[in-house]
């Protein structure tokens, strides 16, 4: 998991920001629902990222907010302010989306004034703000050039720029990252983190990839079937899953075999502490890779499949003796004398363990 | 590149330029030609100076002009509400903008005849009763094939819902989406509709003159039985024009394309 950017701090907590309530949101596609019943609050300058797999309802939810979808029920309010039926255009709201939007005929100022000439603004203010957004995500040499003789990373940080220029109550921001290749991607949303903490606007964030999410955000919003399954700070979600989906989302977990008796689970010999919602008897637990340790070892039960190496960590994927699969995260430098086909033994480190009933998770 | 296929390029060159051009030439000869020997500009200046002639090339540019403007404003907006808003209806619009081209012309005037008495009766009211600028209907039914194909190209060259819901969450209502967003990057689209319209309009004659008006179609064909240097002169001018319309929309689409829309490949 990489290193959050930047944290809040307290005085951020002063900045201009509003607070925005979805409430009891249902959006109906024929049979489909897309969305079913969700609630969902941010406090002022706050970012919140939903996460979930496509067809979660997470971008129905941002579409909702944005006015660009309507709800079949239940309300949107910003600062109190009920804006159901107020049409997208008149809802204040900066968007980045998924796609290039970036108006081709534009250059890259003008399409940053674009909502600014909208607003009346003569040109010299538009200008002069245009300007400024542009130097706030670095691209202040390029404003004379048009969308198409920029990279996709410089196309995102101008449509970011656009959609802060007109000051907007909220920032909405679509899977943003997903069409930008690995590195400039992690470089875009620290980037996204810095400004959206500068700015102070509250913010949604909505991605399908969990290290985004917990890289950048304030609260994470773990989505699936158009319900919210968990909502927490990133390390809060990410130690205390609240239901088995959140935890097999958020992180590559195991499920191995475990038996829970007075609040103890007995995991690979190892005496660990159970998470809120875990069952009372057997069941599996869900152990992260990176909690597991594998020691070579002529009398283990477990053997070596795999070693995947990826850099700094390798994944060692093994077989229990009842042939559960497991996998282990470890330092490269701790796997350097695994090799397939080597009986091993693991061990699970102390941390609370969510176990889940055998049959809800299908294995 | 061998020898033989720049030599049989050449040939077939040659071949399609006489084919084209030669008829051209002699038409321009023959429009020149002075009765009894000699040249003559008196036929090409009568385009402007005949009677008959020269309220006729008005009336064709006049019915040019507003049937590609009733064209554009009947489909633009359409084209891009059924994109946006209706996408189930895309086919269906489609269909009925490329039906004109399966029906004959007489079919649609003997379809038509009873209509226009009450499109008649109507102008009438704004003293256009027996103007041949009532064809306009019928040629902006006319031109749809053309321009649908044009303008759906150009539609589907660009994002947009993306472009749309962009501007919309800038801040843009409809009509600024339309005007300030869409229509400069279709920009090249809605001027090749336009231009294949008129080159329509002036070269129609089949409906105008069934339906009894006189367009220049059908004072050309008037004019062919008593004067044939001038008819032959006026039909060389109406393909002149299409030729340059044809250039200039070329010319300016390139160099729209250089600076703006070439961009959208990613």
């Amino acid at each position: 998991m990489s290193q959050r950017p930047t944290e809040r701090t307290p005085s951020d907590r002063s900045r201009p920001g509003v607070s925005v309530e979805l409430t009891d949101l249902t959006r109906t596609y024929g049979q489909v629902n897309a969305l079913d019943g969700l609630t969902l609050r941010l406090e002022p300058g706050e970012l919140v990222a939903l996460l979930g797999p496509s067809g979660c309802g997470k971008t129905t939810a941002l579409r909702i907010l944005a006015g660009l979808d309507e709800a079949t029920s239940g309300t949107v309010a910003v600062d109190g302010q009920d804006l159901t039926s107020v049409p997208a255009n008149k809802r204040d709201m900066g968007m980045v989306f998924q796609a290039y939007s970036l108006f081709p005929h534009l250059t890259v100022l003008d399409n940053v004034a674009f909502g600014l000439k909208l607003r009346g603004d003569d040109r010299t203010n538009r200008h002069l703000r245009a300007a400024e957004m542009l130097e706030l995500v670095g691209l202040s040499e390029h404003s004379e050039k048009y969308a198409s003789q920029l990279s996709g990373g410089q196309q995102q940080r101008v449509a970011l720029a656009r959609a802060l220029a007109i000051r907007p109550r909220v920032l909405l921001l679509d899977e943003p990252l997903s069409a930008l290749d690995a590195k400039v991607r992690v470089q875009l949303r620290e980037e996204i983190r810095r400004v959206q903490l500068e700015v102070g606007t509250t913010t949604l964030f909505v991605t399908h990839d969990q290290e985004e999410a917990l890289a950048v955000a304030d609260r994470v919003g773990v989505m699936s079937h158009g319900r919210l399954e968990q909502i927490a700070a990133p390390a809060e979600l990410y130690a205390h899953p609240a239901t088995p989906f959140v935890a097999e989302f958020v992180g590559l977990n195991n499920k191995v075999p475990a038996v829970v008796s007075a609040g103890k689970a007995e995991v690979l010999g190892v005496q660990v502490p159970t998470l809120v919602g875990s069952v009372e008897d057997a069941g599996l637990a869900m152990v992260r890779p990176e909690s597991l340790s594998v020691r070579a070892d002529s009398e283990g039960t477990a053997s070596i499949t795999s070693v995947a190496f990826l850099g700094p960590i390798s994944r060692v994927h093994c077989t229990l003796a009842d042939q559960t699969p497991v996998i282990a995260q470890l330092t490269s430098s701790q796997a350097r004398d695994l090799a397939p086909g080597q009986r091993v033994s693991l061990e699970v480190e102390p941390a609370p363990v969510l176990v889940v009933p055998a049959a809800t998770m299908g294995a | 590149m061998t020898r033989r296929t720049r030599a049989l390029r050449v040939v077939l060159l040659v071949l399609f330029g006489i084919f084209f051009l030669l008829p051209i030439y002699a038409s321009a000869l023959f429009s020149l030609r002075r009765p009894g020997g000699g040249h003559s500009m008196a036929a090409w200046t009568a385009i402007v100076s005949d009677d008959q002639l020269y309220p006729a090339v008005l009336v064709s540019l006049g019915l040019a002009f507003v049937s590609v403007v009733l064209m554009l404003l009947l489909l633009v907006p359409t084209m891009i509400w059924v994109r946006l808003r209706a996408p189930w209806a895309r086919r269906l619009v489609e269909f009925l903008c490329l039906l004109p081209l399966t029906i004959p012309a007489l079919v649609i005037v003997v379809g038509l005849k009873g209509v226009y008495a009450w499109v008649t009766y109507f102008l009438g009211f704004i003293g256009l009763g027996e103007s041949a600028l009532a064809l306009t209907f019928i040629y902006v039914v006319l031109t749809l094939p053309y321009a649908y194909r044009a303008l759906d190209t150009s539609l589907s060259a660009i994002d947009l819902q993306t472009l749309a819901e962009a501007a919309r969450s800038l801040g843009a209502g409809w009509t600024a989406t339309i005007t300030r967003v869409v229509v400069p990057n279709i920009w090249s689209g809605m001027l090749s509709a336009s231009f294949i319209a008129i080159a329509v309009v002036l070269g129609e004659y089949t409906i105008a003159s069934l339906m009894g008006y006189q367009n220049l179609q059908v004072v050309i064909v008037l004019l062919g039985k008593t004067d044939g240097p001038t008819s032959v002169a006026a039909s060389l001018a109406t393909i002149l024009l299409g030729f340059v319309l044809l250039l200039v929309l070329s010319l300016a689409t390139r160099g729209r394309r250089r600076h703006v829309v070439g961009g959208a490949v990613r």
